[in-house]
C-alpha cells in the first residue's frame, strides 16, 4: 500500500496562525500545548552543510517537516553546457565531494554511452577499484557522522578516518589529488595504476577487514545504538520504490535492486559478489546495509587486484582534443555509494559541448521521503534520519 | 523488453487517441524515446505502470530541455522522463513531452501522482525551466530562491549585471560618508551612484 502524498497546504509553514491561536489541550486536558516552528539549519551542523528543514513540532514531536535546499545552488548544470566535454569532468568532483571518483566514473559512463566508446579492460578493472574504495570509503565516514549525530562525539568518526586517510593517501598517489581527483577519461582513466600503488591497495585491503570487527564489535550490538536507531524512520518498500530511493538507502527497506547487477556495466559483470538487503528498513538496518556492503567491497576488490590485466589504460583511439558527439541523447547510470547516479546528456550539431547535461543526484532523491520518515518521531531523531540518508550538500543543491 | 516499435504499437493500443513518435538517441547510445503528445502523456506513463508486461514502477530521471526556435521550426521545451523496472529489472523506456516555450502555456501533466520520485525533480524543472506541472501536489521553487522571478537554465537567459548587489543597511551611512569627503571603497560608490539612478 503507498502511502498518498502529503496534500498541499496540509501545514503552511509561516502562514498560519501558529502559538495561542492553534493552543490545544494535551491527551489528558491538563495542560495546554502549542504548535512550535523550528527551522533547522541552514547553519545547524547535524544539517552535513547548508540544509535546512522547516519542521512544525507538538511538544517534541514532528508534525510536518518540509526540507529547503538551494543554499549551495551554482548552476552546475549551466556551467557545464558552456564547456567543451571533457571540461566539466573536474567538476563533477565537486558534485559528492565525498567520491569523487564514482562521479568521474558516471559522467564517463555517460559520455562513452554517447559516443559508443569501448574501454579496455586494464581501465575497467582501474574503475572498479577506485570506485570500490570510495564505497568503502564512503560508507565508513558516513556511519561516523551519524554516530557523531548520535552523541558518539568524535571517537567513531575518527576510527573512520584514520581508515579514510589511507585511501585517500593511495588516490593522490594515483591520481595527484586526495579528494578532487579528475582521474577518469573518455575511454579509460588519466594516469596508470603502478606495481606500487597496486601494492598500497593490497595493502588497504588487507587491513580493512579487522578494522571493520573491531568497529562492528564497538556498535552493532551497541545498546545505546539499538536504542537509538531501531524501528526509528521506517522507509516500507513500495513507497521506496515509488519515490524512487536508491542505493543502500532502497537496499535497508527490502529493495533487491543494485545498479551493479542489473546493468553490468563496466566489468562488474565478471566479479562474484552479493547484495546485502534490509527489511525493516529502520535507521539501523541502514546502517547495517552499509556494513555488509563495506564486506562485499572488499570482497570484489580482492577479485580485481587479483585478475586486473596488464595493458592500455586508455583507449588509444580516443582523441581527447576536439572531441565530439554525433547529435543525439542518451542516459547513463552507476552505483555510486549514495545510490544511483545517472548523467543525462544531449548533444547538437556540431557535438562540441553538451546542449544539455543534467545529474540525477542520488541524495537529492533521496531527500523526497524525508517527511514520511520522521512524522511522529521526536526531533532529536530527525537528525539521525536526515543523516542515515547520507546526503551531500555539493550533489543536493548543485 | 521487446524493441521500441512494439512498444510504441502496444501503448498506442492501450490508449486510443495518443499521438507517439519514436525519437532517436546517438546511433551509440540505443535509447530511442517515445515523445507522447501532452494529453495523453499521463495515460501513456500510468499504462506503462501498471501493465504487467512492463511494470515501470520507478522513474528514475526528469529532465527539462530549452531547444530554442530554429529558422523554420518553433522552439520548444521538452521534458524527459527515464522509466525503469524493480519487479521485472528492465529498462529504461524514455517518455518524452514537449510544451511551447512561452511561460503562460508552458505546462504538461505532473506525473508525481504516479510516481513520487518526479516530485523534486519536477519542481527542479519549473525552478530552472518554468514547465508548470498541472497537478503537481507542491509546485514551488526549489533550487532558487523564492523571491527570484526567472528561470536561469533556458537558453535565452541573461544573468543581470549586479545580481550580487543589493542595498544593506550601511548605504546612508556610506553615501553621508561620501558627500563628507570620507574614505569610501570606490566600489560602494558606483553601487550607491547605480542605485540612485534607479
Amino acid at each position: 500500500m503507498i502511502q498518498p502524498l502529503a496534500e498541499p497546504g496540509r501545514y503552511t509553514l509561516t502562514a498560519g496562525p501558529i502559538g495561542r491561536a492553534d493552543a490545544r489541550p494535551s491527551g489528558e486536558g491538563l495542560i495546554e500545548t502549542q504548535k512550535l516552528e523550528v527551522s533547522i539549519g541552514p547553519q545547524h551542523p547535524s544539517t552535513h552543510g547548508v540544509f535546512r528543514m522547516d519542521c512544525v513540532l507538538d511538544g517534541e514531536t514532528v508534525i510536518a517537516l518540509k526540507p529547503v535546499m538551494g543554499y549551495l545552488h551554482r548552476n552546475h548544470e549551466q556551467l557545464a553546457e558552456r564547456m567543451a566535454w571533457l571540461g566539466s569532468m573536474p567538476y563533477t568532483d565537486r558534485l559528492d565531494y565525498f567520491n569523487s571518483m564514482t562521479n568521474n566514473w558516471a559522467y564517463a559512463l555517460a559520455v562513452e554511452r554517447l559516443a559508443g566508446i569501448k574501454v579496455p579492460d586494464r581501465a575497467e578493472y582501474i574503475r572498479v577499484i577506485m570506485s570500490e574504495l570510495t564505497r568503502i570509503l564512503n560508507h565508513s565516514c558516513v556511519i561516523g557522522f551519524m554516530l557523531q549525530d548520535l552523541g558518539a562525539w568524535g571517537t567513531p568518526l575518527l576510527y573512520a578516518f584514520r581508515e579514510r586517510e589511507r585511501i585517500l593517501d593511495l588516490f593522490e598517489a594515483v591520481s595527484g589529488s586526495r579528494m578532487m581527483c579528475n582521474y577518469m577519461r573518455f575511454g579509460g582513466v588519466r594516469v596508470d595504476m603502478t606495481p606500487k600503488d597496486l601494492a598500497a591497495a593490497n595493502d588497504i585491503v588487507a587491513r580493512f577487514p579487522r578494522f571493520l570487527d573491531e568497529f562492528e564489535k564497538l556498535l552493532t550490538t551497541n545498546e545505546v545504538l539499538l536504542a537509538r536507531t531501531q524501528r526509528i524512520g521506517i522507509l516500507p518498500k513500495e513507497l521506496a520504490i515509488n519515490a524512487g530511493i536508491s542505493g543502500p538507502m532502497a537496499r535497508a527497506s527490502g529493495v533487491e535492486y543494485d545498479v551493479r547487477k542489473i546493468d553490468r556495466y563496466g566489468v562488474y559483470g565478471r566479479f562474484d559478489f552479493r547484495v546485502p538487503v534490509g527489511d525493516v528498513g529502520d535507521v539501523y538496518d541502514r546502517y547495517y546495509v552499509r556494513v555488509l556492503e563495506m564486506r562485499q567491497s572488499i570482497n570484489i576488490l580482492q577479485q580485481a587486484l587479483r585478475d586486473i590485466p596488464a595493458g592500455p589504460h586508455i583507449a588509444p583511439e580516443v582523441k581527447l582534443r576536439n572531441f565530439k558527439i554525433p547529435p543525439g541523447d542518451g542516459y547513463g547510470r552507476i552505483e555510486a555509494p549514495k545510490g544511483e547516479l545517472g548523467f543525462y546528456l544531449v548533444s547538437d550539431e556540431g557535438g562540441k559541448q553538451p546542449y544539455r547535461y543534467h545529474v540525477r543526484p542520488p541524495s537529492f532523491i533521496n531527500l523526497t521521503t524525508l517527511e514520511d520518515m520522521c512524522l511522529g518521531h521526536k526531533v532529536a531523531d530527525v537528525v539521525i534520519v536526515l543523516g542515515s540518508i547520507d546526503i551531500v550538500l555539493g550533489e543536493v543543491d548543485r | 523488453m521487446e524493441g521500441i516499435e512494439k512498444i510504441k504499437e502496444v501503448a498506442a493500443l492501450a490508449v486510443p487517441g495518443a499521438q507517439i513518435e519514436i525519437v532517436n538517441s546517438t546511433p551509440a547510445a540505443q535509447q530511442p524515446a517515445l515523445l507522447v503528445n501532452r494529453e495523453h502523456v499521463h495515460a501513456v506513463a500510468k499504462f506503462f505502470k501498471e501493465d504487467p508486461r512492463f511494470q515501470m514502477d520507478f522513474c528514475s530521471c526528469v529532465t527539462g530541455v530549452d531547444y530554442l526556435p530554429k529558422a523554420d521550426k518553433p522552439g520548444f521545451i521538452e521534458v524527459v522522463y527515464h522509466l525503469y523496472s524493480v519487479a521485472q529489472r528492465q529498462g529504461p523506456i524514455v517518455l518524452k513531452v514537449r510544451a511551447p516555450r512561452e511561460l503562460d502555456s508552458c505546462r504538461v501533466p505532473s506525473l508525481t501522482p504516479l510516481w513520487r520520485g518526479c516530485e523534486f525533480q519536477e519542481r527542479e524543472a519549473y525552478d530552472l525551466y518554468g514547465v508548470k506541472f498541472d497537478g503537481h501536489p507542491d509546485l514551488r521553487r526549489i533550487l532558487m530562491w523564492d523571491e527570484f522571478t526567472d528561470h536561469p537554465m533556458r537558453k535565452d537567459y541573461a544573468p543581470p549585471a549586479d545580481y550580487e548587489w543589493e542595498p544593506t543597511p550601511h548605504d546612508d551611512t556610506l553615501q553621508r560618508s561620501a558627500q563628507a569627503g570620507g574614505i569610501v571603497p570606490p566600489t560602494a560608490i558606483q553601487e550607491l551612484e547605480k542605485a540612485r539612478k534607479k
